[in-house]
C-alpha cells in the first residue's frame, strides 16, 4: 500500500519509538516525542506499539491514500479526522490536516506501519544525521510512503479510547519532575515561576523563559550523559528541557527531570505556551509511569480480542 | 550516575570504562544504556523490565566495590590522518597567535601526544580527547560556527576532538581527517570509544586526497 505527499506540513517526519542502547555511541534517542501518542495511534490500528508512524509539527501535511487503509490520529488535534479512535479510508481519499488547533505533533498511524529501512536499529527520522526515516529527512510533496502489509485486521471502527488514560494535556501544564543533580543548589524560588515555551523550541530541546534560575554554586561541571526530560540551566538562567533528538551529554547544571508520564504534556508544548513545574518523588514518579504502562496494557488487552 | 571524580585524569577514565565493560559484559537485569563519559558512569534503566528499583541500586553498588582501585582499561590504539594544510585548517593562525607557535609547530606538537577518548556525544561519533598538550589549549570560538565540515579535527579549551558529521562547532578547526568516524550503515557505527588510545599522523594534501 502507498501514501503519496501532496503537501508536507511544517515538519512531517517518519518515527518509531526510537533507538535505546547507542548512547555510549552518541546517538540520541530519538523517536517519536510524544511517545504515548504513537504508541496509542499503533495499537488502535493494530500494529506493534513500535511500528513507524508519521509525526506532523505545528502545521500537518496533506496526503493521499493510494489504496484502502485503517488509520488512527492523535497527540495533537486537528484535521478532519476524529482523534483517537481507529478510521477505515478509501482507495483515493485525500486528508488534509493543515494548522493544528491544538498542541504541537499530531501522529498517523496506518495498519502495516511505514515500511522504511532499519538504521541502527531504528526506522525514526534523525534530521541532524540525515538518517532514518527513509530518506533521513522530513517529507515533502511527491514523495511516496511505503505501508506494510497488516499482519491483522481489527474490526473496531466504533472503539473509542477511556479518556482516563490520556495524560492532562493543556496549553498551560504544571509538569512534575523530580530534583536534579545540582538541583539543591537553585534558590528555591524557581518552583514559584511560569516559564513560556520559546519558538526556538525543537525536537533536541524545549527552550523556556522566565525568572532566571540563580545557582548559589559557581564553577564547570563534569560532562556525563543526559537525557529527555532533564532541566538545563546555562549561564543566563533561562532553562531547557531536552527532548527527544537532545545530544546524549552535556555539561550544564540539572535543576530536575521532567517524570517520563510527562513527557507526553512536554512534546505537546508549543510557542507560547506556559510551563510550571512540581516537585514530586522518585518512587512517585516510579508509581506515576507504572499506572500509565498499566492503562496501556489494559488498552493493548481489550484490542487484542478484536483481532480478526 | 556514578561518578568517580572530576578531571580528565586516566585513572578515573579507566575506572568508567572498566566498570561499563562490566555492565555491557553480564549485564543487570532491566539496564538498557550504559553511558561512560569523563568521570562518570550513567546507567538507564527500563522501570518494566525492572524488578525493584533499590534491588538495581544495591546491586550498582556491588558492581562498583568490586572495581579495585587500580583498575586499567588498555582501550584499542587508533591512529588518525589528520591533514593541516590550511584549507582545512580556518583557525590554525588563532591557535597560532594564541601559543605563540608558529602554525606547523602546532601541528607536530598536536601529533606528538597521545589522547585518551574521555567521552563520546555531542553528535554521534564525536570524540572528547583528554590529553592535549598545555602549549595548545585555546579557549573556543566566542561565536560558534554554524556548519563544520565533517573530518574537522578542533581545539576546544583542554580538549581535542574530531567532528563525525557536518555539524555547528565552537572549537577551533586545524585541520581534517579524512577518515569516517560515524557511519550510520556499519555494524559498528562509532570509530572511536570511550577509553581508545588515539595518536594524529600528519599528512599531505595528496594523500588526504587518496583516501577519497
Amino acid at each position: 500500500m502507498e501514501i503519496k505527499v501532496v503537501h508536507g506540513g511544517m515538519l512531517s517526519m517518519i518515527q518509531d519509538l526510537g533507538r535505546p542502547g547507542l548512547r555510549a555511541m552518541g546517538v540520541p534517542v530519538g523517536g517519536a516525542m510524544d511517545g504515548f501518542a504513537m504508541r496509542v495511534a499503533n495499537l488502535l490500528v493494530g500494529n506493534a506499539e513500535d511500528a513507524a508512524g508519521l509525526e506532523m509539527t505545528m502545521v500537518g501535511a496533506e496526503l493521499e491514500f493510494l489504496e484502502d487503509a485503517f488509520v488512527a490520529v492523535t497527540g495533537a488535534a486537528g484535521g478532519e479526522l476524529e482523534p483517537w479512535r481507529p478510521h477505515r479510508l478509501r482507495a483515493g481519499t485525500r486528508l488534509r490536516w493543515g494548522r493544528l488547533d491544538a498542541g504541537c505533533r499530531l501522529y498517523l498511524a496506518v495498519a502495516g506501519g511505514f515500511d522504511v529501512p532499519v538504521t541502527l536499529g531504528g526506522r525514526g527520522t534523525y534530521l541532524r544525521g540525515g538518517w532514518g526515516g527513509g530518506q533521513g529527512r522530513a517529507l515533502r510533496a511527491g514523495d511516496v510512503i511505503t505501508v506494510a502489509r497488516p499482519a491483522n485486521t481489527l474490526s473496531v471502527e466504533n472503539w473509542r479510547l477511556d479518556p482516563r488514560i490520556m495524560p492532562a494535556y493543556a496549553a498551560s501544564p504544571t509538569l512534575r519532575v523530580v530534583q536534579g543533580a545540582q538541583g539543591g543548589e537553585f534558590d528555591r524560588e524557581w518552583w514559584r515561576g511560569e516559564y513560556a515555551v520559546l519558538r526556538q523550541s525543537d525536537r533536541m530541546g524545549i527552550r523556556l523563559q522566565g525568572a532566571p534560575l540563580v545557582r548559589a554554586v559557581s564553577g564547570d561541571l563534569i560532562s556525563s550523559a543526559v537525557a529527555p526530560g532533564a532541566v538545563q540551566v546555562p549561564p543566563d538562567g533561562q532553562p531547557i528541557v531536552l527532548a527527544a533528538d537532545a545530544q546524549t551529554i552535556g555539561g550544564y547544571p540539572l535543576v530536575a527531570h521532567v517524570i517520563s508520564a510527562d513527557l507526553p504534556l512536554l512534546a505537546q508544548l508549543r510557542p507560547g505556551d506556559q510551563v510550571r513545574f512540581i516537585e514530586v518523588t522518585l518512587t512517585e514518579a516510579h508509581r506515576l509511569t507504572l499506572a500509565r504502562e498499566h492503562a496501556l496494557a489494559i488498552l493493548r488487552q481489550g484490542l487484542a480480542q478484536k483481532h480478526r | 550516575m556514578i561518578e568517580f571524580g572530576a578531571g580528565m585524569d586516566a585513572a578515573m577514565l579507566d575506572q568508567a570504562r572498566v566498570l561499563a565493560d562490566s555492565l555491557a559484559m553480564e549485564p543487570l537485569p532491566g539496564v538498557v544504556d550504559v553511558v561512560p563519559a569523563f568521570g562518570t558512569v550513567t546507567v538507564f534503566y527500563d522501570l518494566l523490565k525492572l524488578r525493584d528499583y533499590n534491588e538495581l541500586r544495591t546491586a550498582l553498588e556491588q558492581r562498583v566495590s568490586r572495581l579495585s582501585g587500580n583498575v586499567r582499561s588498555e582501550g584499542r590504539e587508533v591512529v588518525i590522518p589528520v591533514c593541516y594544510a590550511a584549507e582545512y585548517a580556518p583557525d590554525l593562525r588563532r591557535v597560532a597567535m594564541h601559543t605563540g607557535l608558529e602554525p606547523a609547530e602546532v601541528a607536530a606538537l598536536h601529533c606528538r601526544a597521545e589522547y585518551r577518548v574521555a567521552a563520546v556525544g555531542f553528535t554521534p561519533g564525536f570524540p572528547y580527547l583528554a590529553g592535549l598538550p598545555e602549549g595548545l589549549h585555546t579557549p573556543r570560538l566566542a561565536k560558534p560556527r554554524t556548519a563544520v565540515p565533517a573530518g574537522s579535527v578542533g581545539l576546544g579549551g583542554a580538549q581535542t576532538g574530531i567532528y563525525p558529521l557536518a555539524s555547528p562547532g565552537g572549537w577551533n578547526l586545524i585541520g581534517r581527517t579524512p577518515m569516517t568516524l560515524f557511519n550510520a550503515a556499519a555494524v559498528r557505527a562509532a570509530l572511536l570509544r570511550v577509553g581508545d588510545r588515539v595518536r594524529f599522523r600528519s599528512i599531505s594534501q595528496e594523500e588526504f586526497a587518496t583516501w577519497k
